[in-house]
């Protein structure tokens, strides 16, 4: 699979999940079973740099998402 | 400050200590005043301290949970926060912090510190915890659109980087080391630094299940407390002998030198009593003292400290030098506080660091993929077993890991580590332990 199959993966793969914006790394993990999680974290990095994805934080735990997904910046909830 | 009443923080002015809220009312008389050009809410502190007193009033806290915030290509030194009242204090509708890398051991110039007061003054609340807990530099409190215009002036003009937050490496510490103390069995600064910047990478993008911390205590002493709150522990220690100046030790005994760096001196504590202030106190009972000579049996130390610190200029530590390294401490969050365990009993510690980095990747490859999200690497070591942990590192069990090694040994041996092997009939087992 070439990186532009795996971004489009990524992305169908996190638009499909219902109820659900934010993710952790292992989520991607599962995604590419066979790769090596420095790899997944490669990519996964590029395309929030690229403008994709996102990073949410709390400040402890980081959380990946699609970009513009799910609950805004100053629009943040405990349970999101 | 007629903004907000506070009652209760008031409360925290009383008394004869320092207090955070009167820090917080002369910032806030300050922003008033200044003819500096603020590009932040002037209001920010005095709404901070409004949104902190409605919080002790309502017993709850006021900020939402986390955010989007972060610099270009960086996924952390950052933290979001977000009030949930921002109609009523408008100037901490966003009031991120920020986490700054400290250098080495905190050694600041006068200058750097006012370039850093200055920058945060403009364009952030002026408020700062130097430092925070992990060590760095924490400025508290910006808006979102000037969270990029201090990262740039922070990285082209003071030539300073953020530091780690979230599931990252966070910032390496170190205590002071070579710098001024002759008990660093190592150069602290050194290696705290090419660890920082070898793991740029994983300081600034978060990979790892949770948070990892580094921290290098250049001997026993452990004055950056590595053993009780690192994920890994770089301890240092010596594999010779204790030096020992028997003319100083009677010159301790004798009164001449004063124990403790004469760090006891606020009242009469007596003479010095080598054998019970010293030798009773060993807690290996390695020591003794027959009025002339002070002996050491150095196979039995384990490294306490405590004649060193007593009777500096007597006793030194040994010159081959080193760390053990030491991995899974944490704080009580999630689960309760951990210790590090003893992994590695001694390894040189020298440039360019090979040795160490090749253990750090082989775990953090084995944490990444076996570590549940927010488990720690000591909790994945206690959930998984230290004798797997050896294994992902590819080390031998040693008796010098285990406290008690005769009586407790919590290594499970499997058939092929024995040599010989072993018969073992489950069946006659059960007939003596049910299930």
């Amino acid at each position: 699979m070439g990186p532009e199959e795996d971004r489009q993966l990524i992305v169908d793969t996190l638009k499909k999940k219902k109820g659900k914006t934010k993710f952790y790394l292992k989520d991607f993990n599962k995604i590419f079973p066979d790769r090596k999680p420095r790899e997944v974290k490669k990519l996964v990095n590029k395309m929030v740099t690229e403008g994709t994805l996102e990073y949410w934080s709390s400040g402890s735990t980081t959380l990946i998402g699609l970009k513009g997904a799910g609950k805004q910046h100053d629009t943040e909830e405990e349970d999101e | 400050m007629t903004r907000h009443k506070t009652p209760l923080l008031d409360e925290l002015e009383k008394g004869n200590w320092p207090s955070f809220v009167s820090d917080m009312k002369q910032e806030a008389e300050a922003r008033e005043k200044t003819d500096v050009d603020l590009q932040t809410p002037k209001e920010c502190v005095e709404d901070l301290l409004g949104l902190l007193e409605l919080t002790y009033v309502d017993k709850v806290v006021h900020w939402k949970h986390g955010g989007i915030v972060g610099v270009f290509g960086y996924g952390g030194g950052v933290i979001g926060r977000y009030c949930d009242q921002p109609e009523e204090f408008p100037g901490v509708r966003d009031f991120h912090t920020m986490r700054v890398n400290q250098p080495s051991s905190k050694f600041y110039s006068s200058e750097y510190l006012r370039q850093i007061c200055e920058l945060w003054e403009r364009r952030g609340s002026g408020l700062t915890n130097m430092h925070g807990s992990t060590g760095d530099i924490i400025l508290l409190g910006t808006t979102t659109p000037q969270l990029e215009e201090v990262f740039w002036e922070l990285t082209h003009n003071l030539d300073q980087d953020l530091g780690g937050s979230g599931s990252n490496l966070r910032t390496p510490s170190c205590c002071i080391g070579k710098a001024r103390c002759e008990f660093a069995c190592y150069d602290t600064q050194a290696i705290c630094t090419a660890f920082t910047m070898e793991y740029q990478d994983e300081l600034h993008r978060p990979a790892f299940p949770y948070k990892f911390k580094f921290k290098f205590d250049g001997c026993p002493n452990g004055c950056v407390a590595a053993i009780a709150r690192a994920d890994m522990s770089i301890i240092g220690t010596w594999r010779d002998d204790i030096r020992i100046d028997q003319e100083a030790v009677k010159a301790y005994v004798g009164g001449e030198i004063k124990p403790n760096g004469g760090a006891h001196s606020g009242r009469d504590w007596g003479g010095f009593d080598i054998q019970k202030e010293v030798i009773d106190l060993c807690p290996t009972e390695c020591m003794s003292w027959d009025g002339k000579k002070l002996g050491i049996y150095n196979k039995e130390c384990n490294r306490c400290m405590h004649c060193i610190n007593v009777m500096p200029r007597a006793l030194r530590i040994g010159e081959d030098t080193g760390a053990s390294i030491l991995f899974g401490a944490k704080a009580p969050i999630l689960e309760g506080a951990q210790m590090s365990t003893l992994t590695v009993p001694f390894m040189k510690i020298e440039e360019p660091y090979e040795e160490l980095k090749d253990l750090v990747e082989k775990v953090w490859d084995y944490w990444s993929e076996e570590g549940k999200n927010r488990e720690r690497l000591g909790e994945l070591i206690q959930r998984e077993g230290f004798q797997k942990f050896l294994e992902v590192c590819e080390l031998d069990a040693d008796p010098r890991m285990i406290q008690e090694p005769r009586s407790n040994p919590y290594i499970f041996w499997k058939e092929e580590d024995v040599p010989g092997g072993w018969d073992r009939d489950i069946n006659e087992y059960r007939k003596k332990h049910q299930k």
